[in-house]
């Protein structure tokens, strides 16, 4: 089969259109770059009727909403999931990694949770605090310009604190509290920790005169249809398409590997087109990969030659090690005098209105680095799964659970709503011997050889699980409620999510000064080839316990104004 | 005939014989508005795959006439229609059932397993099977399967129990995600509109306040479409 090659060279290659991906493309074409974008799946705009599941009602699909295909329910924005049909992923030594992507114009962006936290200073060099892992070569004062510019451009709500590790931002103002979310300041304070107003990438005040405001339906995960919500593909891309550079877009084209020539500098990539299954090339000078951070580490690996044997930049051995994600834990407890609500429309933004950041200091406890717990409930829309077990917290008054007639409508009007569920998310301490590589055995439909993955959490994250499951249970006796389940026990690993879970995966492509000891660069260019750059989470060197897209993006713009002025520069 | 509309025409031949019982039998305009409303195909953000694999579904046919009758019946015994909104037939759970069943295979053998016992244990004793017993009988039978212990894991329970409680899911949960079911719930969301805190009655009742302090933190809904500015050092100023 011949390769087809494209004439056209490009000032930079991008692959992949989420938050990494879509901020370079922004960057790079404001800057008047002509820029090509790579992305696997396809078109994507929640604007297009086509498209949009935002506002539909559950009856109007046939499984109601049930997660059968769509692995968070039907009305959820991905195209894709935790396993898509002809592109496997494998484990290794009997571990698990779940890994879960999207293959769509602006990523996992679209239907992300838009919990937008910037690291603080502490989260760049918590070695010197404790000694475990590694600190990043940069710090918070690198990053701040970046983060105050995101803010403006993209726009969060969120309020300002002066807490020393939660910088605070330009914000837009925080929607008021829930019902629910009330008893949780009262049930957060009681025990002393600390409860503020979210920050969350929604539109709660006009930002320009492209994006809408938001009209608070609760369903961004649904992608919003008046762009009021923070997605890579209407918040980045299309703008780019509008600003002076040309951007041209390439959708359902796969990238096998970053080209090279007899230097062993990057050329561009090359691409399968899903449409006709043939292979095609990509000129460029620069390539910047922004595929996640594990789909950059395996472009990468794929990528070998005569002058990169171990797979492109990969020196040091340590492309797709170091992957780590979030730690995290759930439960949830039902509040009898949430029982018996009025019902009136509490939608809200598509998340919680407050949440709690860490508030302890590790040195009084057995586990190292915070967690920040994040708050759920409310009258939420019908969906499949509504109604199960209808009257199941009768056990707790000592009435029979079952039945059938008339009382089930009451069953269902006296508990909707009276639910309260919470989930930590934490810091894990990135290890070495965490990663994915490429697997020998397997390809997948475009054949190319697909990811394997290794990960063992470590008694650090465990009792940092332990640690939650019991704020929890104490939030929900606080609250006068009953806990829900039971507690998880050490076999359970606590409640502690598998690795991947939590869907924040960093690391892979480590920032560093020394080349044997990192892959990237301060300006996440590799060490061994200066004409590609990863504006992913791979370069992370670790991620506090503050969600990671926000710092990805500040990351990407800074990366992104590095390669304009370097291109200006022809450095590179 | 598409699946879906012989579906419909049995289910409307058996609430027209009276199978979907007392009270409430569906006035012929609200049959087809439902008909008219819910059968057509809805635009609801399908990929073309995702549509191609509903289509499949829908052209099988997984329950025959009878299990379907039964599951009318017995899911109006659940969920009794109801005088001003209706039951599970208006709601369409028998083709949500259905639907689930194939969307979800290891539904099947318990729903088409209890279906069988349920006739098995009415034809034994009252010599008839479950679909045309008295509603004395029906109830009867109901009543040593409806409830379960808690304690016990939902898949240590007997299978009749499991079964009764996975169609008592099903109905409940076809129902209140259906039109008619949403609107007797009272739900008010899914459509465009301005949070502004909860009710002041509300708040009363439940002996909460907004602080005025955290308030300062909030949105001024009455200037939302002024555009954000903000000072250097991130106050708003809009
Ligand atoms: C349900 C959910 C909730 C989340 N909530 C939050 C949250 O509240 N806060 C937070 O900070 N983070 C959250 N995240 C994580 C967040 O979505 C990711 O951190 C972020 O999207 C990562 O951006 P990215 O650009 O690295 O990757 P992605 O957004 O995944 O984009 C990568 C893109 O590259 C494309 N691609 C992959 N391989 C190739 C290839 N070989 N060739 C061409 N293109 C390719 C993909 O199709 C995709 O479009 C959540 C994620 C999920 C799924
Ligand atoms: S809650 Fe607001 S931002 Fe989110 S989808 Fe609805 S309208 Fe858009």
């Amino acid at each position: 089969m011949q390769i087809k090659e494209n004439p056209t060279v490009y000032d930079a290659i991008i692959v992949g259109s989420g938050a990494g991906g879509g901020m370079a493309t922004k960057v790079l074409a404001d800057a008047g770059l002509k820029v090509a974008v790579v992305e696997a799946g396809p078109f994507f705009d929640p604007k297009n009727p086509e498209q949009q599941t935002q506002l539909k009602w559950p009856y109007e699909s046939p499984r109601r909403g049930a997660g059968t295909v769509r692995d968070f329910g039907e009305f959820d924005a991905a195209y894709g999931g935790w396993e898509i049909e002809g592109e496997p992923y494998t484990r290794k030594d009997g571990t698990q990694f779940d890994w879960f992507r999207s293959h769509m114009l602006g990523g996992r962006t679209n239907h992300w949770g838009r919990i937008s936290l910037r690291f603080g200073p502490l989260d760049f060099k918590h070695k010197d605090v404790d000694g475990l892992g590694d600190n990043w070569p940069i710090g918070y004062e690198d990053v701040k310009p970046y983060y105050d510019k995101v803010d403006k451009l993209i726009g969060v709500f969120g309020s300002k604190e002066n807490l020393p590790n939660e910088p605070d931002g330009f914000f837009l103002p925080a929607p008021k509290p829930r019902l629910h979310e009330l008893y949780y300041i009262k049930a957060a304070r009681k025990s002393g920790i600390t409860v503020i107003p979210s920050r969350l990438s929604m539109l709660t005040k006009r930002i320009n005169e492209d994006r809408g405001v938001c009209f608070y339906c609760g369903q961004c995960s649904r992608a919003c249809q008046v762009h009021a919500d923070f997605s890579a593909g209407t918040c980045l891309i299309f703008p780019a398409q509008k600003s002076r550079g040309q951007v041209d877009l390439f959708v359902n084209c796969v990238v096998r590997e970053v080209t090279t020539n007899e230097e062993g500098r990057a050329t561009g990539v090359s691409y399968i087109n899903k449409e006709d299954r043939k292979e095609y090339t990509l000129k460029g000078k620069v390539v910047v990969l922004a595929a996640s951070a594990c789909s950059s580490a395996r472009i990468l690996l794929n990528s070998k030659s005569k002058q990169h044997p171990n797979g492109l930049g990969n020196g040091s051995d340590l492309v797709g090690k170091y992957l780590h994600d979030s730690t995290g834990s759930s439960r949830a407890g039902f509040i009898p005098d949430l029982m018996n609500r009025d019902i009136y429309n509490e939608d809200g933004v598509g998340g919680m209105h407050v949440y709690s950041p860490w508030w302890l200091d590790n040195r009084k406890l057995d586990f190292p680095r915070g967690y920040h717990i994040e708050v759920w409930g409310g009258m939420g829309m019908p969906n499949y799964g509504f109604g199960f077990d209808v009257n199941e917290f009768n056990k707790f008054f000592g009435l029979p659970t079952g039945g059938y007639g008339d009382q089930l409508r009451a069953d269902v009007k006296k508990y909707y709503g009276a639910v309260v569920g919470f989930g930590g998310r934490g810091e894990p301490i990135a290890l070495k011997d965490n990663y994915c590589e490429i697997d020998p055995t397997t390809v997948d439909q475009f054949g190319i050889p697909v990811l394997r993955f290794h990960y063992k959490w470590s008694d650090h994250e465990r009792k940092q699980a332990r640690h939650m499951q019991s704020t929890f249970e104490e939030l929900i006796h606080n609250m006068g409620g009953e806990v829900l389940g039971n507690t998880p026990s050490a076999e359970q690993d606590y409640g502690l999510a598998a690795p991947g879970r939590i869907i924040h995966e960093v690391g892979t492509t480590r920032m560093g000064d020394d080349p044997k000891t990192s892959v990237t660069n301060r300006y996440q260019q590799l060490h061994e080839v200066d004409n590609v750059f990863i504006t992913d989470a791979g370069p992370f060197v670790s991620q506090g316990d503050k969600n990671c897209t926000w710092t990805i993006l500040a990351l990407s713009m800074r990366a992104s104004e590095y390669i304009v002025d370097q291109l200006k520069q022809q450095n590179i | 005939m598409d699946r879906r509309d012989s579906l419909r025409s049995l289910l409307l031949g058996s609430v027209a014989g009276g199978l979907a019982l007392h009270g409430c039998k569906p006035a012929d305009n609200e049959i087809a508005d439902a008909l008219g409303t819910q059968a057509e195909e809805h635009l609801f953000g399908r990929t073309p795959e995702e549509k191609e694999q509903i289509a499949k579904l829908r052209a099988e046919a997984f329950f025959n006439d009878h299990e379907l009758e039964t599951i009318v019946v017995l899911a109006s015994r659940i969920l009794p229609p109801h005088p001003e909104f209706g039951g599970p037939v208006e709601a369409e759970v028998p083709e949500f059932i259905e639907f689930m069943a194939k969307d979800i295979p290891e539904l099947q053998t318990t729903l088409r397993g209890g279906l069988m016992w349920l006739d098995h244990q009415s034809n034994t004793q009252y010599g008839i099977e479950f679909k045309g017993a008295t509603e004395d009988q029906q109830k009867a039978l109901m009543d040593t399967i409806a409830f379960y212990d808690p304690e016990v894991r939902g898949d240590e329970r007997p299978l009749e129990i499991q079964f009764f409680s996975l169609m008592r899911n099903l109905t409940v949960c076809g129902y209140y995600t259906s039109k008619v079911g949403i609107a007797e719930l009272g739900y008010k969301g899914n459509s465009p509109n301005v949070w502004d805190g909860v009710p002041q009655e509300v708040l009363d009742k439940h002996g909460m306040a907004y602080e005025e302090e955290w308030l300062a933190k909030c949105v001024d809904q009455s200037r939302r479409n002024e555009t954000a500015e903000w000072d250097e050092e991130g106050n708003l100023l809009t």
